[in-house]
């Protein structure tokens, strides 16, 4: 269940972010909030944001903020921060509005968790659902409930 | 047939390639292997893929592989992957 990946106070709804590096930050410290992660995974994100790019800004108003496994990583899980207002990220797929984040542990722990992600997003109406909505709760329902219209 | 999802950590934007990658081959009635690969293993491999699948932010680092770099902007858009993949291999 991808319910089960994440922990509580793990979805945040806000107005705006100062920067999209600042957002990526503040939702991959909601990994470190509920245990999921060491703080230093932060910084592991950040660093790959600044090698690579915004490579994991993987749709439409979407990035899944994530690094590689490492000791940092406690164990599988996810988090969200959605914006109000979106911002520029550098890449195509720009404005940004649900940042997500992801670690795990290894190469393994983490793939019926993506594997639900994967298959939900692609469904028909649940991304713009999540852009749509504000309420935490209403972003709780169409991720946990499959709630939407 | 063997297609690479590719992405920097190999674990996160690779998976959820690969997961749907392989959701709009079925659609399309196409059998081939996806592997979730990084950057890293994608440009080391002895054994490369016909077709790698990537972000747009990643196509520079792709450049010179011995394979077919397909870009894909919306991951979750099985419609957009589907018609990449069948231009691709048809």
């Amino acid at each position: 269940m991808l319910s089960s990946y994440f922990g509580s106070g793990s979805i945040v709804t806000q107005d705006g972010s100062p920067s999209f590096e600042a957002a990526v930050s503040q939702s991959v410290s909601l990994l470190v909030d509920s245990g999921k992660v060491k703080a230093n995974y932060v910084d592991e994100v950040l660093e790959s944001l600044k090698v690579l790019g915004p490579y994991f800004v993987i749709a439409p108003g979407l990035a899944l903020a994530h690094a590689k496994p490492s000791d940092s990583v406690i164990q599988p899980g996810m988090a969200l921060l959605k914006l109000s207002k979106p911002v520029a990220s550098g890449s195509a797929n720009d404005p940004v509005s649900l940042i997500f984040s992801m670690c795990s542990p290894n190469a393994n722990d983490h793939l019926e968790m993506l594997g639900e992600f994967a298959e939900l997003m692609s469904t028909e109406n649940v991304m713009n659902s999540l852009l749509n909505a504000s309420a935490q709760s209403v972003i709780a329902e169409i991720l946990f409930k499959r709630r939407f219209n | 047939m063997l297609i690479y999802a590719v992405c920097g950590a190999g674990i996160g934007t690779s998976v959820l390639l690969k997961s749907n990658a392989e959701r709009a081959l079925a659609l399309l009635g196409i059998e081939a292997e996806v592997r979730a690969v990084s950057i890293e293993e994608a440009r080391g491999t002895n054994k490369m893929a016909q077709v790698v699948l990537a972000t747009p932010e990643l196509l520079d680092q792709l450049a010179g592989i011995p394979a077919e770099v397909i870009a894909i902007n919306n991951i979750f858009d099985l419609a957009e992957l589907g018609e990449k993949l069948k231009a691709t291999l048809s």
